[in-house]
């Protein structure tokens, strides 16, 4: 850091990034929350350690291979080779992926893309719950936490990334980077999985399988909301040069740009969350009749729409735009339910999946012709660079290998719990386990107590 | 073509001011943005109305005791 508006620039870039991150933890607190709110009381605690394990395993993984991915594979494997020198200072033996005063900024942004790494494994998380094994979830959370997403990442979410480029792909906030791709992921595994037990009626009736404890899921979309509030400033690159950015924009001024570079402002995004928060509650709201829970799924889903181009539109826009995603998505995901016989569980394929598609389709027209870099020669934003983009995320990247991985669990026989433990709960062990010990230590307890009356008799 | 008026970033940043698509339309967009607002309270008020009714026809006596012992 030389001069004093370096250190300054630098020190409070690293400060941004880290509340971000702190913000982002609410993301998972959220999803936590939700999930135990949706099961039954028979498998809270599965539900919830098959969540929390998704933090140490995806970080571990993320810290030795996924974040050298983002660096080294923007263009690779179809326009080009792997790009070894971005990534060597990223490889988990580099000496900037570790206390090192000569770089102040690694760790924070390394943390920022793994807490969109957590969400993505946990968005797969809750649509699977109540028969699946953990130690399959797991090995999916990894896979889409530090292996399939990043790879995403690197190439429409990188200033470099071959979809900017040659597809003009325009993503600021992850409509498809991160949702599409997690309920694409999410859809492949639960085809292969099947519906909880019950949930469909003999003739294929879908049944209603209601939360358990509404109030927990309430409280947990709350914090989902906040959290993302924490993501979308994470998304930005708070200050910047023109020199900085190293592109075609010419002069003095100093801004705030989304992940591609281009320019932005923390003012607009801020607009845009709200309103687009605002357009996807009062269309879920009308679209569900009221229903509490599709009311509160339908303001993320409105946000993960208006997301794509929410570093760009007018906040009339976002909230229109998140408006028409939501009825679509809540169409959809009834549709799908009906006529594949598919639960899933949180409707997290519906929020996150098909609101991503949703909103990148949309924004390639609203977008058109608006350019996607700052870097001279990149395509321009575009409806057929964002829908192939769309499939990309949701099918390419996102269904076929959450599908392809269940199916060799499945054959396997490490995919879904037997079915007489499903009908019991997964917790039973663990609830007598919880009783048997009550039943000890009030024993021996009153045992002590009794023991103590007759030494004082005497 | 391009819809916010800008086809590359190659500019001076200190000389743009607004960036978002269809600049010109704002007032057209607060006319749709009202207009959906004020369509919801319509369809919520409807809808509302038609559900009380139907409600206030549906309590069973003992059930409603029951609500009122549960509190």
């Amino acid at each position: 850091m030389d001069g004093n508006l370096n250190a300054l620039t630098t020190i409070f870039t690293e400060f941004y990034y880290w509340v971000t991150v702190v913000f982002m933890f609410l993301i998972h607190v959220g999803f936590c929350m939700y999930e135990v709110g949706a099961s039954r009381a028979r498998n809270h605690m599965h539900t919830l350690m098959k969540n929390i394990m998704i933090i140490p395993l995806v970080t571990v993984t993320f810290f030795f291979f996924g974040w050298w991915i983002y660096w080294a594979f923007p263009n690779f494997p179809f326009w080009g080779g792997l790009d070894t020198e971005a990534g060597a200072a990223n490889l988990p033996w580099a000496d900037t992926m570790a206390t090192n005063v000569s770089d102040r900024i690694t760790g924070v942004f390394w943390a920022a893309f793994l807490l969109f790494s957590w969400t993505a494994a946990s968005i797969v998380s809750g649509s699977v719950i109540e028969r699946i094994r953990s130690s399959a979830l797991w090995v999916h959370a990894v896979m889409i936490g530090s292996v399939w997403w990043i790879i995403d990442a690197a190439w429409g979410w990188h200033y470099g990334g071959w979809m900017v480029r040659i597809l003009g792909y325009h993503d600021a906030y992850a409509s498809g980077v991160i949702h599409a791709i997690a309920g694409g992921y999410a859809l492949g595994v639960i085809m292969v999985l099947g519906p909880r037990l019950g949930k469909f009626a003999k003739d294929g009736t879908p049944r209603d399988i209601p939360p358990h404890n509404p109030w927990l899921l309430t409280i947990g979309i709350f914090l989902i909301y906040t959290g993302f509030w924490g993501f979308y400033a994470a998304c930005n690159v708070p200050v910047i040069s023109p020199e900085g950015i190293d592109g075609q924009i010419t002069g003095v001024t100093w801004t705030a740009t989304n992940i591609y570079l281009a320019p932005t402002t923390l003012s607009a995004i801020t607009f845009n969350f709200l309103m687009s928060l605002s357009g996807g509650l009062m269309a879920a709201y009308v679209i569900s009749k009221g229903d509490a829970f599709w009311t509160f799924s339908g303001g993320l889903a409105g946000i993960i729409t208006a997301s794509a181009g929410n570093d760009l539109y007018h906040p009339i826009q976002a909230m229109i735009i998140a408006a028409v995603g939501v009825v679509i998505v809540y169409k959809l995901h009834y549709w799908v339910e009906r006529r594949f016989k598919l639960d899933d569980a949180v409707g997290a394929v519906a929020v996150h999946g098909y609101a991503g598609v949703v909103g990148l389709v949309i924004s390639g027209f609203v977008l058109w012709g608006v350019p996607s870099s700052p870097y001279e020669g990149y395509a321009t934003i575009n409806p057929i660079g964002q829908i192939t983009g769309a499939v990309i995320m949701f099918f390419v990247l996102g269904f076929l290998p959450g599908w392809a991985l269940a199916k060799m669990q499945a054959a396997a026989g490490v995919l879904r719990i037997p079915e007489e433990v499903e009908l019991q709960g997964l917790d039973y062990a663990e609830h007598h386990a919880y009783e048997d010990a009550k039943a000890a230590i009030i024993e021996a307890d009153k045992q002590e107590l009794a023991a103590r009356a007759g030494a004082a008799a005497k | 073509m391009s819809t916010n008026g800008y086809t590359s970033w190659a500019v001076d940043l200190a000389e743009v001011g607004p960036i978002y698509p269809f600049q010109g339309y704002e007032v057209l967009m607060v006319i749709i943005g009202v207009v959906f607002w004020i369509g919801w309270h319509r369809i919520q008020f409807v809808r509302e109305g038609e559900h009380l009714e139907k409600a206030r026809h549906t309590g069973d006596e003992e059930k409603v005791k029951a609500q009122l012992e549960r509190y």
